[in-house]
């Protein structure tokens, strides 16, 4: 099997779907037969992403990777770009508003939760043009 | 157990009709976080939270929860009923707060 590659926009602030990509990844690797723990890893990196990109940024997408080695999820987005990335992997640390946190998001866990689910995590974000988190998960056999 | 035994034993009311009633209820999980529930909460565990909006839904269907428990008849929006009964996730009201509901899982047997 060579490179599967998904990609889906998710759009700000839209609560409406915000869960309908990372639920369309979880369901392809559902039909490929993955392995239950792996699934999971990818669907908790998956929506914490996206609900990232609904919450924080100005739009974007999430990509999915799956070759015979490895899975990897890309979120990448427009803006507005994380000013002190350091603070933001913190647990705990949010600039979520009120009203968002009234909802049960914005508990400063989504970067901390999709490094823990990762075995390689990346993020690269400037001010004024965007972020991008590169979320790699090794698969080993059986999975 | 399955979600149908517990919701006649509790006196729940099902939100979302007969979906999923014949789910295996393992386990029982409490929070209103949603990044803590993805992060600790297990497959088949029922979800006790107060939270109503439409994203519990995905939550529960991403951790393969049993089901989700709104205590003290928390008003819940009619999308969320809509997109859990699309995606097979029973939603179940109670009377109750909490920790009652919790308490009357316990008695039930769960969390042994």
């Amino acid at each position: 099997m060579g490179t599967l590659s998904y990609e889906f926009s998710v759009e700000k602030d839209d609560f409406e779907r915000a869960g309908e990509a990372s639920s369309k990844i979880k369901k392809i690797l559902m039909q490929l037969g993955m392995d239950s723990s792996i699934i999971r890893r990818v669907a908790i990196g998956a929506y914490e992403a996206e609900m990232n990109l609904v919450i924080h940024s100005l739009g974007g997408t999430i990509r999915i990777d799956i070759d015979p080695k490895s899975i990897v999820i890309t979120a990448e987005d427009i803006g507005p770009g994380i000013e002190d990335i350091e603070l933001a992997m913190k647990e705990g640390y949010s600039t979520a508003t009120e009203k968002i946190r009234e909802m049960g998001f914005g508990a400063g866990m989504g970067l901390p939760n999709m490094k823990k689910c990762s075995d390689v995590f990346e993020i690269e974000s400037e001010v004024g043009k965007g972020t991008k988190i590169v979320m790699k998960m090794y698969l080993k056999d059986g999975d | 157990m399955t979600v149908g035994q517990i919701c006649e034993k509790l006196g729940l009311k099902p939100l979302t009709g007969d979906i999923g009633m014949d789910r295996e209820v393992k386990g029982v999980y409490i929070c209103d976080l949603l990044s803590w529930v993805m992060a600790h909460a297990h497959e088949g565990d029922a979800w006790i939270t107060i939270q109503t909006h439409t994203n519990i839904v995905a939550v529960a269907t991403l951790l393969e929860l049993s089901c989700i428990i709104i205590p003290e008849n928390a008003e819940i929006e009619e999308d969320t009923i809509k997109k859990a009964i699309e995606e097979g996730i029973p939603i179940m009201a109670s009377d109750n707060n909490a920790f009652m509901v919790a308490k009357n899982l316990i008695s039930l047997g769960l969390g042994d």
